[in-house]
C-alpha cells in the first residue's frame, strides 16, 4: 500500500495542514473517512460472506443478525455442486484465455499495422473501427445472435462454441486504439536499424516491438480477461447450455431454484477468482485505468 | 526477399502510395524500369499490411460493420416459418405499440439521468477529498475498487440480498434505525429506478475514481498556489482550478457513463425480474431482449435496437460537435 509522494501541492496548502487546528481536522476527516469507506464499501462484502453461512431461517429472521448465530459452510459446498461451479469458472477461464489470445494476436498484428506498416486506407479502417465505439455491441445484440447462429458464408452455428465469445472479444476497438497508440511512440528509426539487420514485418514485431510494448499489453490483457468475466448478454445469449455457461451467467441461470443463502455463497465463490486476480495484478490495474491516457 | 526491408531502411515507412519518395528514390524520370520496381515495392508493402489487418478486419466485418447494416435490415423484415419477407414500418409499429414502450424509454433515461447525478459527481467528490488525503489512499483506493471487480451478477444477488423488502434487510434495518421510513426497493414502483441507480453505482463507481485521481494528481501544484495568493477559497479553488485542468477526462467520462447506462439490463434482469411491478424496471434493452428471445420477435427487436443506434449516434454526434477540438479521441 505505497502511499505515493506528494511533492505537489493540491488544493489544500501544507501551511494550512501544518497549523495545529489543521492537523487535527485531517486526522479527525481522516479516521471518519477510513470508517465510513469501510462501512459503505467493506461492509456489503462482509454481509455477503457471513451470509452464506446463514441458515435459511436466520436469513428471514427479523432483526438481522450481525453474525452468524450458527456459522454453516454447508450453504458453499451445496452452491459448488448445485450449481456445478467448478464447471463455470473452467468455462470463463477457457473463454477469457481464448479471447485474450485472439485479441492479443489480431489486435496487435492490426494496431502495428496501422501505427508502422500503414497500408492505404489503413486510416479509414482505423475511422471505421473507432466509430463501433459509439454503437455498443448491446445494441447489436439482435443481428449478432443470428449472425453466430447462422455465419454468413460459411454457414457454421457457433452458439454454444467458444468461437461466439472469442471472435466478437477482437472487435475492441478500445484496446487496438491503446496498442497503436503504444507503438505510434515507439521511435521509427529503431524499426529502421531492425530491417537494416534483415528482419521482416514479422521479426521486428516480434524481436523488437513486444518486449518494449510490455507494460501495454499488461493492460490490454486485463482489460481483455476482465471483460470476459463480467460480460453478460452475450454469454447468456450465446452459451446458454449448464454445459456452456460462464460464471457471471450461471449464477443469475441456476438462481431461480435455489435458497437465497446458497446463492449468495455461490456469489462469494464466484468472486473470488477475480479478487484474487486483482490483488496479484493491482499495481498494473491501477496504472492501467490512466493508461487510456486521458489527462486532464 | 531481403530487398524490402533494405529498402525501407532509411526513409520513413510510406504512408500512402501517392506521397512523394524517400530521399533515396531516384527522380522519376531516371528511368522507367526503377519507376516499375517503385511500384512493386509498394504494392508488396501495402499487401504486407493489410496481411496484419486481415484477421482483425474480419471480425470487425462479421461482428461489428455488417450487424450494423444488418441490424437495419432486418427491422424490416419479418420472418415466419422460414420465409422472410419485407414488412415496412409494421415492426417499428408493433414494438411502438408495446405497453412496455413509453416506460422502458422513461425508465432508460430516468436511469440515465440519476446515474449521471450519482456515478458522475459522486467520483469525482471522493476522488478530490481522496487526493487530499496524505495516509491510507492506497487502503481507500483498492476498498473503492473492490466492488468493481465483482462478477456483476454475484454483485447484484448481494444487493437483492441488501434490499430484502420486510425488515429482515439489513438496509431497512439501518433505514429504520437512523428513524428514517423503510422501502420497499425494487418491489415499489416509485423507487425502483433509484434501487437500480444505487446498485449500479456502488458496483462501478470504484474506476471512475481512479481515472479521476490519476487526472488529479497532474494538476500543477502552482495552480493552486497562485489562485490562494490572489484569496480564491476552497470552492473556489475547486471552481477555477481543478474543474478547468481536469475538463477533458470530465467531459471523456460523461460521454462513457451515458453510452455505458444507456445499455442497461442485467440490473433490471436481476433485481426486478426484468419488468418490476408495473413495469417500473424495464430498461430498453431488456425490451429488446424480450421481444427477440422470449417473444421470438426479431424484428421490432431490431427496429428497437435502430432507434437505440440513433440516440446514440445522435447523442455522440452533439457530443464531438459541442466539445471544443482534442487532440485526439
Amino acid at each position: 500500500m505505497a502511499v505515493q509522494s506528494h511533492a505537489t501541492r493540491t488544493l489544500i496548502s501544507p501551511a494550512r495542514r501544518a497549523t495545529p487546528v489543521g492537523r487535527r481536522v485531517y486526522w479527525i476527516l481522516l479516521v471518519l473517512i477510513i470508517v465510513a469507506f469501510s462501512v459503505a464499501f467493506l461492509g456489503p462484502l462482509y454481509w455477503m460472506v457471513t451470509g452464506g453461512l446463514k441458515s435459511a431461517q436466520e436469513m428471514a429472521q427479523v432483526p438481522p443478525s450481525l453474525f452468524p448465530q450458527d456459522p454453516d459452510i454447508s450453504n458453499y459446498s451445496d452452491a459448488w455442486i448445485g450449481l456445478d461451479m467448478l464447471r463455470l469458472l473452467l468455462n470463463t477461464v477457457w473463454y477469457a484465455f481464448g479471447a485474450l489470445a485472439f485479441q492479443l494476436v489480431l489486435g496487435v498484428a492490426a494496431a502495428y499495422s496501422l501505427s508502422k506498416l500503414r497500408p492505404v486506407l489503413g486510416k479509414a479502417i482505423l475511422g471505421a473501427m473507432l466509430a463501433t465505439l459509439m454503437i455498443p455491441a448491446t445494441v447489436l445484440v439482435v443481428p449478432q445472435y443470428v449472425t453466430v447462429h447462422d455465419f454468413p458464408i460459411f454457414g457454421w452455428d457457433l452458439l454454444n462454441t467458444p468461437w461466439a465469445i472469442w471472435l466478437p472479444a477482437v472487435t475492441n476497438a478500445f484496446n487496438i486504439f491503446l496498442l497503436k497508440r503504444f507503438f505510434d511512440s515507439i521511435p521509427t528509426e529503431l524499426l529502421n536499424a531492425a530491417a537494416i539487420d534483415g528482419a521482416g514485418p514479422i521479426r521486428t514485431l516480434w524481436s523488437v516491438v513486444l518486449p518494449i510494448s510490455r507494460p501495454i499489453l499488461g493492460v490490454v490483457s486485463i482489460f481483455s480477461v476482465t471483460a470476459t468475466f463480467k460480460d453478460f448478454l452475450w454469454p447468456l445469449l450465446v452459451e446458454n447450455m449448464p454445459e456452456t455457461r460462464t460464471i457471471n451467467v450461471g449464477i443469475y441461470a441456476f438462481s431461480t431454484g435455489l435458497s437465497q443463502n446458497v446463492v449468495i455463497a455461490a456469489s462469494v465463490i464466484a468472486a473470488i477468482p477475480m479478487i484474487i486476480f486483482f490483488l496479484i495484478f493491482q499495481k498494473n490495474i491501477m496504472s492501467g485505468l490512466t493508461a487510456g491516457g486521458i489527462k486532464g | 526477399m531481403a530487398v524490402l526491408p533494405l529498402s525501407t531502411g532509411t526513409g520513413a515507412p510510406p504512408r500512402n502510395p501517392a506521397a512523394s519518395g524517400d530521399g533515396r528514390t531516384p527522380p522519376p524520370d531516371r528511368s522507367t524500369v526503377r519507376k516499375g520496381r517503385r511500384w512493386r515495392r509498394r504494392l508488396r508493402e501495402n499487401l504486407i499490411g493489410h496481411a496484419f489487418l486481415v484477421g482483425a478486419v474480419a471480425c470487425f466485418v462479421f461482428f461489428a460493420w455488417f450487424p450494423m447494416v444488418r441490424e437495419i435490415v432486418m427491422s424490416f423484415q419479418r420472418t415466419r416459418r422460414g420465409v422472410t419477407r419485407w414488412v415496412g414500418w409494421e415492426n417499428y409499429q408493433r414494438i411502438w405499440d408495446d405497453p412496455a414502450f413509453g416506460a422502458a424509454w422513461r425508465n432508460t433515461l430516468l436511469f440515465t439521468l440519476l446515474a449521471l447525478v450519482f456515478g458522475f459527481a459522486l467520483p469525482y467528490l471522493i476522488a478530490i477529498v481522496l487526493n487530499e488525503l496524505r495516509h491510507a489512499q492506497g487502503f481507500l483506493r483498492v476498498v473503492v475498487y473492490l466492488p468493481v471487480i465483482l462478477p456483476p451478477a454475484a454483485g447484484l444477488m448481494l444487493f437483492k440480498y441488501l434490499y430484502l423488502p420486510d425488515d429482515s434487510g439489513i438496509l431497512n434495518y439501518v433505514l429504520t434505525h437512523l428513524g428514517l421510513p423503510s422501502s420497499q426497493f425494487t418491489q415499489d414502483p416509485t423507487t425502483t429506478v433509484p434501487a437500480l441507480v444505487v446498485a449500479s453505482t456502488w458496483l462501478n463507481m470504484g474506476s471512475a475514481v481512479l481515472v479521476y485521481l490519476a487526472a488529479l494528481q497532474n494538476i500543477p501544484g502552482e495552480l493552486y498556489e497562485s489562485a490562494e495568493i490572489e484569496g480564491a477559497g476552497l470552492l473556489r479553488r475547486v471552481w477555477h482550478v481543478t474543474i478547468p485542468q481536469t475538463r477533458l477526462v470530465l467531459s471523456l467520462m460523461f460521454l462513457i457513463q451515458v453510452v455505458a447506462t444507456m445499455q442497461l439490463f442485467i440490473e433490471p434482469l436481476i433485481l426486478a425480474g426484468g419488468n418490476g411491478v408495473q413495469d417500473s424496471a424495464t430498461s430498453l434493452v431488456y425490451l429488446m431482449y424480450q421481444h427477440a428471445f422470449l417473444l421470438n420477435d426479431l424484428g421490432g427487436a431490431a427496429a428497437l435496437g435502430v432507434m437505440l443506434m440513433l440516440v446514440l449516434l445522435v447523442f455522440s454526434g452533439l457530443y464531438v460537435w459541442l466539445t471544443p477540438k482534442q487532440e485526439e479521441l
